[in-house]
């Protein structure tokens, strides 16, 4: 087996207020598997998601990104290796101009001139964004912000590409033209999300986290068509959808 | 929805040769022009007049309507009532003027106050209606402002619009439950409006301080 892009033994966090928030999750994704992290308000995924570029530490277990631990002297190349986008692009985007923000992680890793403006240009252009580059981030659409969001984190070239609620917020159009985009995008992917279609029809693999803990790690159709586990864990899909009568399934 | 389209500044898009000047230029001139005005004796009429003259030239220059600079001339207004009161609560000799008796004193200073005031905002009216944000940013790097400022200004200038965005929808929904915000009566929800937006904003700053670390931020902003 290879050795996993993502590798989360035993991880257990509280934070200060004395609120335990992860209890021992221990998860593996390997190279090029999209995997959704499902669960509902409150059960821990973003606390997990902040540990796994060392945002967050402390807690008990280990976390490891292709098998460079998670530690204060490898932050500079764990941070390139894991590449987060925020729910709020505007959040991730607060700089004068789309190139300008796509530049930053590039620039933070050194990268100068004409290979940084590669960079850019190529991590815009896989986003759809190319066009964009000189405009204020503020002057775009919704979907066209968290495009550049998306950007903004393969312009680190990261080996694995963890998404916060991706489709929150995006009308039909946006959310499908996302998808085409993450679909064609040749990297690992963590996707946390509330959206269960979504989960369905990008990602072959989920992992649903509960109260801190995962209660389970299986094929998405299987995740979602286990009504009692989905009852269990407040997971409901949205009225009238049935995953049984969906046609083709990611690989 | 659709994203606010620069609501919070007022630059106008030109190629006069104001616009064109680099900023770190325009601010130095900016910063010697205010200088000069504030240090003229107060009673120099004829040279207020020369500065009055030398800044409608540059507006004029900077083909940017007069218009637009004086209804953003506004601002100024806390000012010309301070200064309008002057006469009336200063000491000294009086005059008589409309019938009114007046500090002679108070109306020296008011003059004064109007004049340094009303040339210092519309100058600085000029430069940043002429002036790009981004602009004002990378002219104060060239001047060597510490970066920490630099950056501070940035993200003011960054997220402003979305500031001034979440305040209007609070609004927006106060005045949806009946409250009229600019009531005295309603003050308190108003007071309250704004610490709610002031968490919201902090809470705003952590989460972007985050999303900076997570891409290699180490506190210098890359140039």
């Amino acid at each position: 087996m290879s050795v996993p892009t993502l590798d989360v033994r035993g991880l257990a966090f509280a934070y200060p207020d004395g609120h335990q928030a992860l209890f021992g999750v221990d998860l593996h994704v390997h190279p090029g598997e999209r995997v959704a992290l499902l669960g509902p308000n409150g059960a821990g995924k973003t606390t997990l998601v902040l540990h796994l570029n060392g945002i967050l530490t402390g807690g008990a277990g280990s976390v490891a990104i292709s098998g460079l631990p998670v530690e204060k002297k490898n932050l500079a190349e764990i941070r390139r290796r894991v590449g987060i986008v925020f729910q709020d692009p505007d959040d991730q985007l607060f700089l004068g101009t789309v190139r300008q923000d796509v530049a930053f992680g590039p620039a933070n890793l050194g990268l100068k001139g004409a290979a940084l403006d590669r960079r850019v240009m190529t991590a815009l252009d896989q986003v759809g964004m190319a066009d964009f580059a000189d405009r204020p981030p503020h002057h775009l659409s919704h979907g066209q912000r968290r495009r550049v969001a998306v950007a903004t984190v393969l312009a680190m070239e990261p080996e694995i590409l963890v998404l916060d609620e991706p489709s929150s917020n995006l009308d039909p159009a946006s959310r499908r033209e996302l998808a085409d985009i993450l679909r064609s995008l040749d990297v690992t992917l963590l996707m946390v999300t509330h959206d269960l279609p979504y989960a369905l029809e990008l990602c072959p693999r989920s992992v649903v986290l509960s109260d801190g803990h995962v209660v389970a790690d299986a094929d998405t159709l299987a995740v979602l068509t286990d009504e009692s586990l989905m009852a269990a864990h407040r997971l409901e899909l949205p009225w009238g959808f049935d995953p049984r009568t969906v046609g083709s399934l990611p690989a | 929805m659709g994203a606010g389209h620069g609501r919070g500044f007022p630059v106008t898009h030109g190629h006069s040769p104001v616009h064109r000047m680099a900023a770190h230029h325009k601010l130095l001139v900016l910063v010697g022009f205010m200088l000069l005005v504030v240090a003229t004796p107060r009673d120099w009429y004829v040279a207020f007049a020369a500065y009055a003259v030398v800044v409608l030239v540059v507006i004029r220059a900077s083909r940017v309507p007069l218009r637009h600079i004086g209804r953003l001339m506004v601002i100024e207004v806390p000012f010309v009532l301070f200064a309008l009161l002057m006469p009336v609560i200063a000491t000294g000799p009086r005059t008589e003027v409309l019938g009114l008796s007046l500090s002679e004193h108070g109306l020296v200073a008011a003059f004064a106050l109007l004049a340094k005031g009303t040339i210092g905002v519309a100058s600085s009216l000029t430069f940043a209606v002429t002036t790009e944000p981004d602009e004002i940013l990378r002219g104060l790097q060239r001047l060597h402002v510490p970066d920490l400022v630099v950056q501070i200004m940035g993200f003011m200038f960054r997220y402003l619009d979305l500031v001034t965005g979440d305040l209007s929808r609070m609004l927006v929904a106060m005045r949806s439950r009946g409250c009229d915000p600019r009531s005295p009566r309603h003050w308190w929800a108003l007071a309250s409006t704004m610490g709610a937006l002031f968490i919201r904003t902090y809470e705003r700053g952590e989460r972007v301080h985050l999303a900076m670390l997570s891409r290699g931020y180490t506190g210098r902003l890359p140039r």
